[in-house]
């Protein structure tokens, strides 16, 4: 068996139209704002190339229909379990600050913040 | 043309657990930096969030206080935004589902009549770290202590139209938090902060018009004075032909004025979503229940109970009903028997001064409610005179709990000269002495009663009965 | 002893005294030294941890401790939380990041005495299915080194495949546990969403993200699966239970099954036309097992694949947020302002395909997108777990193929991100409907090793295994070791 046949399993050839997201145009340096990601103009071309792929693909669930199916945002379908008001921790900003990037005296420090 | 303001206010209130909302770090206030973030609040690669059942206590009882609706299914989303003093990227909050729905409340602006004030909502959310700006140069320097702190947040209806209702509506959710015991109110360490949406248009006109936001205000005064300023600012750019921005706007108390917050601007996409690390909240009708019987009497009832059935003064029951200390010390009064006028002359006037003089709190002092109330009832049944009265509060005072009413009253000699002989004796001396007063009053001149009760107080050092020496002296008559 | 004895195996040995955990250990050791330059699965060795673990083990053995998982070596995947240990999640961005705190799959192996000798190579942060999208540079196939071990856990794969230890610990999300052990032809359970802590554990996309063991047999499995599970309650979706035969497997191996089985076969894992004849093999021998196969339908499977990237790359885009240069981790060199810092340093932290699940994540869960993607994908998220109740009121577990393909060539599928996704076409509904499911070695194709799936019903893990541990014992395909002819 070759391999490119393994390829082909792809479910686009029965995939459904999906007239909500026609011609989906991605705004990947809006999209890398958001998510803080400096990208370039070189890599943005392609990026949105495989976005745009990747989006067509999602874009096939489209088909199902889902009139009337509530949402399930959690396989265990239950609730919250609560803890007990009580002060378990007493960090050591020292422990935790062994790996940071940048700090003095216990405080994380960042460029200057202009408010 | 006549402008009206419409201002709506988000309250954050920290709630008064011991540990955080997520995380078992401590809340104290006050730590070196760092040193009460745990890697849960310092978002680590790997920790979970596990939600503290205080917190939603807290917020069911403010919910109750409002009488809001509590959702009984509540779920918790991720809010997305990047900031230096968010750990995570994200601040866990409720955005669709909160645990508080519709409530409302009635404040009373200064000068102004009472009226109610609606509340949109009421959700959970976890505080941010503190950034620190002025602490080395070039750079922020970031603090996550508060991190994770338990807030509620309580959105008001677009329903004041004043700078001072806004800082009245203010006070009274202060109050109210105070009251049902679920944040302790400092402002001055940020443990309330609020938010002001303020917009103006022209009166008579039912649409709003464009709002800013004025992020982070922690006063009372400042809140009266953000207001003013942004009122006036935005009545000014609309009259002079330009357009109100949506944009967040930051107030500077020093130079009383509010500018555009330049890095708040980035995102306004926070993309919300349920954090998938927490299942929704489920609240249980048991556990309302078991809320709301262990509510104390809210502000507004106690008033009511206080004029219309005690028949305080406007007044003194709203200075006593606003602050829980004060309306517990009265109603332990009352308990103990005393008359609710006197209870309440009594705490505005020579308790307040006292505490006033001493720096104390009504809960620190000294003089418990049962022996104010015993106090009260030596005055009542005659025993004292009001000026002795004084005399034995100082007396009370001093002595703290292990002051007794009687054995002062006592030790001191305070009781009242009661005994119809004696008082005779000394008013007929004293006839005997003043003939010539004696006469004048004799032939009418009322002012010489007043001269003889004067002098029989000064024999007697002040502890004649006022009343029964003006009888003897009215029947020598 | 041999570099493929079983963890039962060895325990024996450590209990008759054949040998100590010390130089069980330090066997391990070397093997792992002399193979990993080739494979590439380690990407931290912990000798001298691992040495002085043993040793107290060895101790606690003298004094007459008689737990079987005792001094036992294993390794874990590089996502788990190791306090004082190199915690990479297989990522530049965390490529210097030494954990302050133990996971509690980590703490719950040690406190079982078990032996931690490294942390294995992974697919960055977990996503991938070919193990080729790590800092670290990808990992060998120890059938056909040319070829992928699968993804994300694919170092923990090529590690048990290729004798460097017996178990290891691994994560699965869409098939990261599954599709790997059946490309390497060994033995993974992804267990029920909620039975392993994910305390500790690096998030990918935390309604998914489930631990489960990865080995040679079902008998190691269930034995590594029965120390990593139980109730955290530092994890809000950790399930409260610990079932009681947990501990008796731990004790006496996994109990025989006892019955005949009715076993489903999705009509739509079989619709494609490629070659499944392994699989045909494997159905004969369950019904010569004396089990029942019968037909059954799982309708939303299609919608599976796509669903299963809406969900997973939302949960992905803000779980990855903190990773901004400020508290640890990667920061970028000389920021010129807060906003420079954070998109430089995730710029140059993330590697490719975490960068495009970022913002596909970003995508669906904008303004005006999210009830058009992550609405619409959870509630098709609730038919998919629906078909799965719905077949198992006339089945007691499905059997279907772990991978539409064997284990393929390196940069075979690097550009075509769409085609890779399809390697969790079978993996992805049991993960979104949270159930367990375990892959084993079924036999061969073209020379490499075929896995296949079995499925059950929420916390029906221990009929997964008995039933794996039945079919162990009848057949040899677990047994079969890379540079065996096939």
């Amino acid at each position: 068996m070759s391999g490119l046949h393994y390829q082909r399993i792809s479910m686009s050839q029965e995939a459904p139209d999906h007239p909500q997201h026609e011609g989906t145009s991605v705004d990947v340096g809006h999209l890398a704002g958001l998510a803080r990601l400096a990208i370039g103009d070189d890599a943005s071309t392609q990026i949105a190339t495989d976005l745009h792929a990747i989006i067509e693909m999602i874009n096939t669930m489209q088909a199902v229909d889902t009139q009337g199916v509530e949402p399930l945002s959690h396989p265990l379908d239950s609730t919250a379990r609560l803890r007990c008001d009580e002060v378990t921790e007493s960090p050591n900003p020292t422990h935790f600050q062994s790996g940071a990037p940048s700090t003095v005296d216990q405080y994380y420090l960042v460029p200057r913040v202009v408010e | 043309m006549n402008w009206e303001a419409v201002i709506g206010l988000e309250i954050h209130v920290q709630l008064a657990t011991k540990s955080k909302i997520f995380s078992g770090a401590s809340t104290a206030y006050g730590a070196s930096p760092n040193a009460q973030a745990c890697n849960i609040d310092l978002g680590l690669p790997g920790v979970l969030p596990v939600l503290n059942e205080k917190a939603v206590e807290m917020a069911v009882r403010f919910g109750l206080a409002i009488g809001a609706q509590i959702n009984r299914y509540s779920i918790f989303d991720r809010k997305n935004y990047f900031y230096a003093d968010l750990p995570k990227g994200y601040q866990i909050s409720q955005f669709e589902t909160p645990v508080v729905g519709e409530g409302t409340i009635t404040i009373t602006p200064e000068n102004g009549k009472p009226r109610r004030v609606g509340i949109t909502r009421a959700h959970l959310e976890e505080d941010a770290g503190k950034s620190v700006h002025d602490l080395y140069p070039g750079m922020t320097a970031v603090d996550l202590n508060r991190t994770g702190t338990p807030l509620l947040e309580i959105v008001s209806e677009p329903d004041m139209r004043t700078a001072q209702e806004a800082s009245a509506y203010f006070r009274q959710i202060h109050t109210l938090v105070r009251y049902i015991g679920i944040c302790d109110g400092n402002l001055a360490e940020g443990s309330m902060r609020c938010d002001a949406n303020v917009s103006v248009r022209p009166t008579g006109q039912s649409e709003f018009g464009e709002r800013t936001e004025i992020k982070n205000i922690n006063s009372f005064r400042f809140v009266e004075q953000a207001i003013e300023y942004e009122v006036a600012r935005q009545i000014d750019v609309l009259e002079s032909g330009g357009r109100i921005e949506r944009e967040t706007r930051l107030y500077d108390p020093d130079k009383d004025e509010t500018r555009s917050m330049r890095s708040k601007e980035l995102s306004n996409d926070y993309r919300y979503f349920p954090d998938p690390d927490l299942l929704p909240l489920s609240i249980s009708e048991e556990l309302i229940e078991r809320i709301r019987s262990d509510l104390p009497e809210l502000p507004d009832a106690r008033q009511e109970r206080y004029t219309s059935t005690l028949g305080l003064t406007d007044s003194d029951a709203t200075a006593i009903s606003n602050d829980i200390d004060r309306a517990n010390y009265f109603d332990a009064c009352l308990a103990a028997g005393a008359d609710p006028k006197q209870s309440a002359n009594w705490m505005m006037g020579e308790l307040s001064a006292y505490l006033n003089k001493h720096d104390v709190t009504l809960s620190e002092t000294p003089i418990a409610p049962e022996l104010l109330a015993q106090l009260i009832a030596r005055i009542d049944d005659d025993t004292l005179s009001s000026k002795t009265a004084k005399t034995l509060f100082d007396a009370l005072w001093t002595a703290g709990a292990s002051g007794n009413v009687d054995a002062l009253i006592e030790s001191l000699n305070l009781a009242q000269l009661s005994d119809d002989g004696a008082l005779t004796q000394i008013i007929d001396d004293l006839i005997a002495a003043n003939p010539k007063q004696f006469d004048e009053l004799r032939g009418g001149k009322d002012k010489m009663l007043g001269f003889f009760v004067g002098q029989v107080m000064k024999a007697t050092q002040g502890k004649a009965n006022p009343q029964q020496v003006n009888q003897i002296i009215r029947d020598k008559l | 002893m041999n570099e493929f004895s079983s963890l039962r195996e060895m325990s024996a040995g450590l209990d008759r005294g054949d040998f100590s955990s010390v130089e069980l250990t330090q066997a391990h050791l070397d093997r792992i030294q002399q193979a990993n330059a080739a494979l590439n699965c380690f990407i931290t060795i912990n000798a001298d941890s691992a040495l002085a673990a043993a040793a107290q083990a060895d101790d606690q053995r003298a004094r007459g401790s008689k737990s079987p998982t005792l001094g036992l070596p294993f390794a874990h995947k590089d996502i788990f939380c190791t306090q004082g240990v190199l915690t990479t999640a297989g990522s530049k961005m965390l490529s210097n990041f030494v954990a302050p705190y133990d996971a509690t799959v980590v703490s719950n192996m040690a406190a079982a005495g078990m032996v931690s000798v490294g942390k294995t190579n992974m697919d960055e942060f977990a996503m991938g299915s070919s193990n080729e999208n790590s800092f670290f540079g990808p990992v060998s196939n120890p059938w056909d080194h040319e070829r992928v071990p699968g993804g994300s856990s694919g170092g923990s794969a090529a590690a048990v495949a290729a004798g460097l230890v017996a178990g290891a610990t691994g994560t699965d999300t869409g098939g990261s546990i599954r599709q790997p052990a059946a490309l390497c032809g060994i033995t993974g359970l992804k267990p029920t969403y909620g039975r392993v802590s994910r305390y500790g554990m690096i998030a990918f996309a935390s309604s998914l993200d489930q631990a489960g063991p990865m080995t040679r047999d079902a008998e190691d499995a269930a034995l590594m699966f029965s120390v990593m599970a139980g109730f955290d309650p530092k994890d809000s979706t950790s399930a409260e239970r610990r079932d009681a035969w947990l501990d008796a497997t731990i004790a006496n191996g996994i109990a025989a099954l006892d019955r005949p089985l009715t076993i489903g076969l999705p009509s739509e894992y079989f619709s494609d036309n490629s070659n499944l004849s392994y699989i045909d093999i494997a159905k004969t021998e369950l019904q010569r097992l004396g089990h029942k196969l019968v037909e059954v339908s799982l309708p939303h499977t299609q919608a599976a694949v796509p669903v299963y990237y809406v969900l997973a790359s939302a949960e992905a885009s803000t779980n990855l947020s903190r990773y901004d240069g400020v508290r640890f981790g990667h920061r970028c060199n000389d920021p010129q302002s807060l906003q420079d810092l954070y998109e430089r340093s995730r710029e140059e932290g993330f590697g490719e395909e975490v960068k495009r699940r970022i913002l596909t994540g970003t995508y669906t869960l904008s303004v005006g997108y999210f009830d058009a993607y992550y609405l619409k994908a959870q509630k098709i998220r609730r038919l998919i777990s629906e078909d799965f109740q719905q077949a198992f009121t006339k089945v007691d577990v499905l059997l279907a193929p772990t991978s539409p393909t064997p284990a393929f060539k390196k940069n075979q599928l690097t550009d075509d991100h769409v085609a890779m996704y399809q390697q969790d076409l079978y993996t992805v509904p049991t993960s979104l409907a949270g159930l367990p499911a375990i892959s084993l070695p079924c036999g061969f194709c073209d020379g490499l090793p075929m896995g296949m799936q079995l499925i059950a019903p929420a916390f029906g893990e221990e009929l997964l295994l008995q039933l794996a541990a039945q079919y162990q014992g009848q057949t040899d395909w677990h047994l079969r070791r890379p540079g065996d002819s096939a």
